[in-house]
């Protein structure tokens, strides 16, 4: 409905979402960890099964089995475990209705941009300043919608964005760059810190074939119930 | 869903009440005690109009179990004229027809079963206006 919203509001089609998913699963047929290490071309995302108008079974991601963890501590005492700590610069939670029916825009993820803006306001940063991102692709909509609500593209303009280029490797703002929700997989619990090492490997310059050219900066957003709550977190490479 | 979660809510499911803030005018639905829009705590019940507008939609055609043999069905964000808005499911048509801007009446039916002991939930589904 989300994705119906978006359309009827901005003209986004079937095929701008299905270059969400093309592009994520490009990154992700080169993370050794990914659920569904290979490509798919737009052709197979637009023949594939029909779930709920207008998504199609290659625009959602699959539920994964999967774990993750992070190693937290104050940033002097990382060096006893690292010689390059990835620092945690800003963190924002916001929570909006869970039901569509009680939001204000169904084509907007509000909880998203108000946990992206109190993340900058901590990090002193904005979306201008965010070199890549990962953010919770569930359906290739939710990352039309994330990447808007992040500030990366204007409210609306989110659907070319994959198809254009903007959004991978070699983009203005790669999103994603581990495959995302849908190729890497969506171990629900464990989605949000992998995202976090994602973010963290590519700060590190480890971010093998997927690397982001001198990263230095990188978000992570994560949510639940479609956008019904949102954390966003934004690291710096130390 | 429990048979008693259910009869919780005959006063939205059969008669369609909402509440209207007293304090800024809107219509919620279903009604709750406290105005998510200015917190005011004076709410009166109203009634629905039993029609709307489709605000979006979709069409399951993966259906959660007890809906399988329905599939593939309508479901539409719909928007009254008091404008409150509820999720729907959209009958008595194409599917495939139920897009944005449609207009609808909202019908007394039968909603599901609840497991083999016969108990019947009833609520609004939308049609389509003649």
């Amino acid at each position: 409905m989300i994705a119906r919203a978006h359309m009827q509001q901005y003209g986004t089609t079937e095929e701008d979402m299905a270059w969400v998913s093309v592009k994520n699963h490009r990154h992700g047929a080169k993370n050794d960890k990914a659920q569904f290490r290979r490509e798919v071309t737009v052709e197979e995302v637009m023949s594939s099964s029909v779930v709920a108008e207008p998504l199609r079974l290659l625009h959602c991601s699959p539920v994964s089995d999967g774990a993750a963890a992070v190693l937290l501590c104050p940033l002097d005492h990382a060096k006893k475990y690292t010689d390059r700590p990835v620092k945690i610069v800003g963190s924002g939670l916001a929570t909006d209705s869970l039901a569509l029916a009680h939001r204000q825009d169904p084509a907007f993820l509000d909880a998203v941009q108000k946990s992206a803006e109190r993340a900058y306001e901590m990090a002193r940063l904005g979306p201008q300043d965010i070199q890549l991102a990962e953010v919770h692709d569930c359906f290739s909509i939710a990352e039309v919608c994330c990447i808007e609500a992040l500030g990366f593209v204007e409210k609306g303009k989110g659907g070319p964005a994959a198809r254009e280029g903007l959004t991978a490797v070699g983009g203005r703002i790669p999103v994603n760059t581990s495959g995302g929700l849908k190729s890497k997989g969506h171990p629900v619990g464990a989605t949000g810190i992998a995202q976090a090492i994602e973010i963290f490997h590519q700060l590190r310059g480890e971010g093998g074939e997927c690397q982001v050219e001198n990263a230095r900066i990188g978000l992570a957003q994560n949510m639940g119930g479609s956008g019904a709550s949102s954390v966003v977190h934004i690291f710096q490479g130390v | 869903m429990p048979s008693p979660r259910y009869w919780r809510e005959i006063p939205s499911r059969y008669r369609l009440e909402a509440g209207r803030c007293k304090g800024c005018g809107v219509v919620v639905f279903p009604a709750r005690h406290i105005c998510p829009s200015c917190r005011g705590e004076d709410v009166e019940k109203v009634r629905l109009s039993r029609k709307g507008k489709v605000i979006t939609s979709t069409v399951i055609h993966v259906p959660p179990g007890e809906f399988l043999m329905e599939a593939p069905y309508a479901i539409a964000l719909v928007q009254t004229p008091e404008g409150a808005r509820l999720m729907t499911q959209v009958v008595d048509c194409d599917p495939s027809s139920v897009l944005p801007g449609m207009e609808v009446n909202l019908e007394f039916r039968l909603i599901r079963k609840e497991g083999q002991g016969g108990i019947l939930c009833y609520g609004h589904k939308a049609v389509p206006t003649p």
